[in-house]
């Protein structure tokens, strides 16, 4: 299973991004080979839609399951279409965040915002 | 010094299109446009804040006539579309998708650029009409009112803006007054591309200098003759003033932060129209403005 984080830094220390779509990277952890990527988001500076876009590029990165603090309206469509589960990261760093989400202490994140048009989605 | 101000000035045959700007909201532009286009009598009047439309609170125009606006929006035929995905690389605003085998287009994010239809070498994405919101025209007094409205939630008020300006051009001989939207941005753009002169309204505060600053660029940008009016002025020094000076920006009138002005407005009455020494302010504004675009 691959579970994608959206991250501020491209290092298993970094605090998890508190935005999905205009996240600078995203970690990807695959379970099985415990095998960590960190890859570039290139929604992070489009003019709009970056939540939609990044949802792409996690779904296109195999992710079944997003840990994120925030997810916007647009890009949970996405996520949805793309049968992916979305939990609520805790304040901490990337990696504590998949260890609490592998012990199964983290939460369906179910709180989706209507997203922010264009205006401090930062 | 006292300068003679005319009771009222000739617009007739006068066609100055005159955009009326400021960097936020809530600077005066309404009360600056509203009042000059009251003013001058036979004017025309057109509200391009479509967001948030609000001189006709002001004008209470009568025989409001009404028509839809609508824009392009792709739609996929998904049997056609062969997952390529040049049209989700393409769109800069994202507002497509592509999930396990299927395209998702989502109309809100949608600008109705059409490069998506163009790009698609399967012809799976085909055109529909969305209304995005509609225009309105009434008249009150002398004066023709238009008034474009955004339905909310869309994402550019344009194609409504163009529209005003397609339906209140056959007025050849009528001095036409903008009411523009707040800020710099694409929007206004499309305001003040037409207009002649431009306005710009500024509050006697920090605030309204950095605001100034971005609409006195924007106008420079676009090689516009331009003026400014300084609203809300009270005694003591003027932030927005001292501006006008520094960057030699010619100051066409000022508005005074007046209860009495104050009153009329919130009753959503003209002031020009409830009192000669109102009249005598826009009046005196207008005679800068046709004086300095006749030059």
């Amino acid at each position: 299973m691959k579970i994608a984080v959206p991250a501020d830094e491209k290092d298993m220390d970094a605090t998890v991004c508190p935005s999905f779509g205009r996240a600078p990277y995203f970690l990807i952890y695959d379970t099985s080979s415990k095998e960590a990527s960190f890859i570039d988001n290139s929604a992070a500076a489009s003019q709009g839609g970056a939540g939609i876009k990044a949802a792409q590029t996690i779904i296109d990165n195999k992710a079944e399951v997003l840990l994120t603090p925030r997810c916007g309206q647009n890009a949970a469509v996405v996520i949805n279409a793309a049968n992916i589960k979305i939990y609520k990261t805790e304040d901490e760093s990337v990696k504590k965040n998949i260890d609490s989400f592998l012990e199964g202490y983290l939460a369906p994140l179910e709180d989706i915002h209507p997203g922010f048009h264009n205006h401090g989605e930062k | 010094m006292k300068i003679s101000i005319p009771d009222s000035i000739t617009m007739e045959k006068n066609n100055i299109k005159i955009a009326v700007l400021s960097g936020k909201g809530g600077a005066g532009k309404t009360l600056v446009s509203v009042n000059l286009a009251s003013a001058a009598e036979g004017s025309v009047y057109i509200d391009c804040d479509v967001e948030e439309p609000n001189g006709y609170l002001f004008f209470k125009p009568d025989g409001v006539a009404e028509e839809e606006v609508s824009v392009d929006m792709p739609y996929v035929f998904q049997q056609a579309c062969n997952g390529c995905r040049r049209c989700v690389d393409f769109c800069k605003f994202n507002a497509l998708a592509y999930i396990i085998n299927k395209l998702i287009i989502f109309e809100e994010v949608c600008h109705s650029c059409g490069g998506c239809l163009l790009l698609c070498p399967a012809k799976a994405l085909l055109k529909k009409k969305k209304v995005i919101g509609r225009i309105q025209k009434g008249i009150s007094e002398k004066v023709e009112i238009y008034t474009g409205i955004l339905n909310i939630g869309e994402a550019s008020g344009i194609p409504i803006i163009k529209r005003l300006f397609d339906r209140s051009a056959v007025y050849e001989d009528k001095p036409v007054f903008i009411d523009c939207p707040p800020g710099s941005a694409c929007i206004v753009m499309e305001s003040i591309k037409k207009a002649d002169y431009c306005v710009l309204v500024a509050e006697p505060t920090l605030f309204g200098v950095h605001d100034l600053d971005m609409v006195y660029k924007l106008v420079r940008l676009f090689n516009k003759p331009y003026g400014a009016v300084l609203n809300k002025c009270i005694p003591g020094e003027n932030p927005a003033e001292d501006y006008c000076t520094q960057k030699g920006i010619r100051i066409i009138g000022r508005v005074d932060f007046d209860s009495e002005l104050g009153i009329i407005n919130s009753n959503a009455k003209i002031a020009v129209r409830e009192n000669e020494k109102y009249k005598k302010i826009f009046l005196s504004m207008l005679q800068k403005i046709t004086g300095e675009v006749r030059a």
